[in-house]
């Protein structure tokens, strides 16, 4: 049997997270306009500083263009025939579990998140945002003790506004671009985390991503602020049902290291890819960035195996000096899926350090691209960045780019970037399955073993996924 | 009772006819010795028995073991006791050794209905196997041939062989890009390795690694066919005449009945 035919079986497998739950939702209808924001602020209760941010965002999304400069094809898309609300209906604070609708808390346990006390996982508090609304949060009580907040982004409005003023919009501006001036306008919900100077978040965070309803954008919004000399680890994961539309998700992520902090956040994004023809699945149109302030250091780790289309490039700026900016990713686009993504890393203080180590791997009509930028500003001096951009073809029909842009305008500064471009090979295979080794296993381990650079930085418990999660997406890889 | 039973085997590459009837028989326990110069076939019928797909049979008969060898495909054919040692292993960046092998391991056990190895007996398994050919641990830990030596390499071919125990050894120029130290050790694992039930074919180029793997039989290829066998002495006359005197051979003059039992 061919690699080819053995992956093409492997594709049946399909996506595995694909079902629908059946709640019912309060859901606005289509369309977007100021009155549409007015009536989402108001549900949700929002100072009225929330709701001019947001009107301000949308006027200025009014005057922006979509972006068209990426690598990506997709049909436009309009925004009138997007519902930017629907939450499950369910009373309206949920102070324990037993609240939330339990059709919720069965399909977080078929996704193998269960948030009920006794089966969650040690050690690892969870967000859980359902469509546009965050449903529960675990550990609540005990982060609260060690002075962490955890909550959604909606409680946060609510319960520490100020916290809110002062950060939201700070790293990621709604002018920045298009999605993110989109989603400032509308967003929903999301997670919201705060260590306090000095401490150490005695657990994993963690947010999990679920869109549910149909013709639902989900625009959420997560803030993470490490005061000096905190730390905290920090982890999302995101599935959707298989549905034949396509879905927006423009999200928009902040991330504040204040002096001395340290910022680790990784994401395991298994959004619905599509089918194999590329009917249906997510758009996946992301803002992530950090700001790290003197001494302080931002990690961002991503495994990016769903969506249609993937169009982020999580960034740090590195604003004080000896702040530490780091960027792991894999990204896998099979199929119809593509992939424009990347990192950017802003060095502004002296002897600022960075690391991109991105690993693409395009199997079927897979598109994926690497896209970075490293700027070395006149103030950066003896700033060091090393990029390593690694692509792997399964097949002959994928495709791998490459785009560096690199500016470098303090002569003490040093930057490296290798790249390298490798088809998994027949040599390879036969080596394994002469081995005994079947080709399907040989496959994923081959790939498994291209990605581990990346799959070491993150949690135990999320490699494992991360690595099962590679093998399900890369059915019908070699084709 | 031949383990392995090749009868006119014929076998091409593209358009190209590379094995132009191949007849061969291999006891258990038996070491036979494939020589032949450049381009004669030798390694185009390890990679046939071995399955690879490159490789199209057009003609003959493999038994293995009492089964149609050709009717499987390279993996099955690996369960069933079939080992290659690569003349060129390639490398898996990223994937450890030992968990490559075991996987591997695993996978032949479980085809033979016996159980898994856990991590904790794989690694005294590989330990004890490691000391045939002289692999410290840190090797252990690489990447499968990942900026491994040529010796380093082929050392790995053969602790691969100790630990898979298969019935049929298919060495592939293991002696090629050797230097003489680590030729003996090779050498020596893979005599340590000779067993009633397991029988060998070395292909070499040279007769220097049949003074350290003593065969019971010696062929020699040329253009696609056995054109002489016999036993260890051929393989000395070749050293003294060189491949040259082979030249005029033809299929009239095949002695590979010689070899049959």
């Amino acid at each position: 049997m061919s690699s080819t035919e053995t992956i093409q079986e492997l594709t049946r497998k399909g996506y595995q997270a694909g079902f629908v739950t059946d709640v019912e939702s309060d859901t606005l209808p289509p369309g977007l306009d100021e009155d549409v924001i007015r009536v989402l602020s108001r549900k949700k209760a929002e100072p009225a500083f929330m709701l001019d941010w947001r009107l301000k965002a949308y006027r200025h999304w009014l005057t922006l263009k979509e972006p068209t400069w990426q690598a990506v094809k997709y049909h436009p898309i309009n925004y009138q025939a997007i519902r930017y609300y629907s939450a499950p209906k369910q009373k309206p604070k949920k102070d324990s579990l037993s609240q939330v609708d339990p059709e919720i808390l069965r399909t977080y346990e078929k996704l193998g998140i269960p948030l009920e006390e006794q089966k969650r996982l040690q050690n690892v508090a969870v967000d859980a945002v359902f469509d546009s609304v965050s449903v529960a949060t675990t550990f609540r009580e005990k982060l609260y003790k060690a002075g962490v907040i955890f909550c959604s982004f909606s409680d946060a409005v609510r319960e520490h506004p100020e916290l809110i003023e002062r950060y939201l919009g700070t790293v990621v501006p709604f002018s920045d671009n298009f999605f993110a001036a989109l989603n400032s306008a509308v967003f929903s919900d999301g997670s919201f985390c705060y260590v306090p100077k000095g401490v150490k978040c005695p657990m994993e965070l963690s947010t999990y991503f679920r869109i549910n309803a149909v013709d639902t954008g989900q625009f959420e919004r997560t803030l993470l602020v490490a005061d000096e000399g905190a730390s905290v680890s920090y982890l999302e994961g995101c599935t959707a049902p298989m549905r034949d539309t396509n879905q927006l998700h423009a999200a928009v992520v902040e991330l504040v290291a204040l002096d001395g902090a340290s910022i680790k956040y990784s994401t395991v994004q298994n959004w619905y890819p599509g089918d194999a023809e590329g009917k249906g699945g997510i758009y996946n149109f992301v803002t992530k960035r950090g700001i790290a302030h003197q001494g302080s250091k931002i990690s961002w780790t991503q495994v990016e195996t769903g969506s249609a289309i993937t169009w982020k490039y999580p960034s740090v700026i590195l604003k004080g000096d000896d702040s530490v900016g780091e960027f792991y990713s894999v990204a896998l686009t099979n199929h119809r899926q593509q992939a424009d993504t990347g990192t950017k890393m802003i060095h502004i203080g002296k002897n600022t350090r960075s690391t991109i180590v991105s690993k693409g791997i395009s199997a079927g009509r897979g598109q994926n691209t690497y896209r970075g930028q490293v700027k070395m500003l006149k103030s950066a001096a003896n700033a060091r960045n090393y990029t390593q951009c690694d692509s792997l073809l399964l097949g002959d029909k994928c495709g791998a780019h490459t785009l560096p842009y690199i500016e470098v305008k303090n002569p003490t500064a040093q930057v490296e970037h290798e790249a390298s471009t490798s088809k998994i090979g027949e040599d390879q295979l036969f080596y394994c399955r002469q081995r005994g080794i079947s080709q399907e296993d040989a496959v994923s381990m081959i790939v498994n073993g291209f990605c581990r650079q990346v799959f070491k930085e993150l949690p135990m418990e999320f490699a494992v996924e991360a690595q099962k999660l590679l093998g399900v997406s890369l059915e019908g890889s070699v084709g | 009772m031949s383990l392995l039973s090749i009868q006119d085997l014929h076998a091409r590459v593209g358009d190209k006819e590379i094995l132009k009837g191949i007849n061969l028989e291999v006891a258990p326990g038996e070491v036979h010795a494939i020589m032949g110069p450049n381009g004669s076939g030798k390694s185009t019928l390890a990679g046939v028995l071995a399955g690879r797909e490159t490789y199209v049979v057009t003609q003959g008969r493999v038994r293995f073991d009492g089964k149609d060898l050709l009717a499987s495909n390279a993996e099955d054919r690996a369960k069933a006791g079939v080992f290659l040692a690569f003349q060129y292993p390639v490398e898996i960046p990223g994937v450890g050794n030992l968990h490559f092998l075991r996987t591997a391991l695993n996978a032949q056990r479980r085809a033979k209905g016996e159980e898994e190895l856990d991590a904790m007996d794989f690694m005294q398994l590989a330990k004890d196997k490691a000391k045939l050919v002289e692999l410290d641990s840190t090797f252990m830990g690489r990447s499968v041939n990942e900026g491994f030596s040529g010796g380093e390499k082929k050392r790995n071919e053969v602790f691969q062989m100790a630990v898979l125990q298969p019935k049929l050894a298919l060495l592939d120029e293991t002696d090629s890009g050797l230097d003489i130290d680590a030729l003996r050790i090779v050498a020596g694992g893979v005599n340590a390795l000779r067993a009633p039930d397991r029988a060998m074919i070395v292909i070499t180029h040279y007769q220097r690694l049949l003074d350290y793997i003593v065969p019971d039989h010696v062929h020699v290829m040329a253009a696609g066919r056995i054109v002489r066998s016999g036993g260890r002495e051929l393989a000395l006359e070749l050293e003294e005449k060189g491949y040259s005197w082979l030249g005029g051979e033809g299929v009239g003059a095949s002695k590979a009945k010689e070899a049959r039992r």
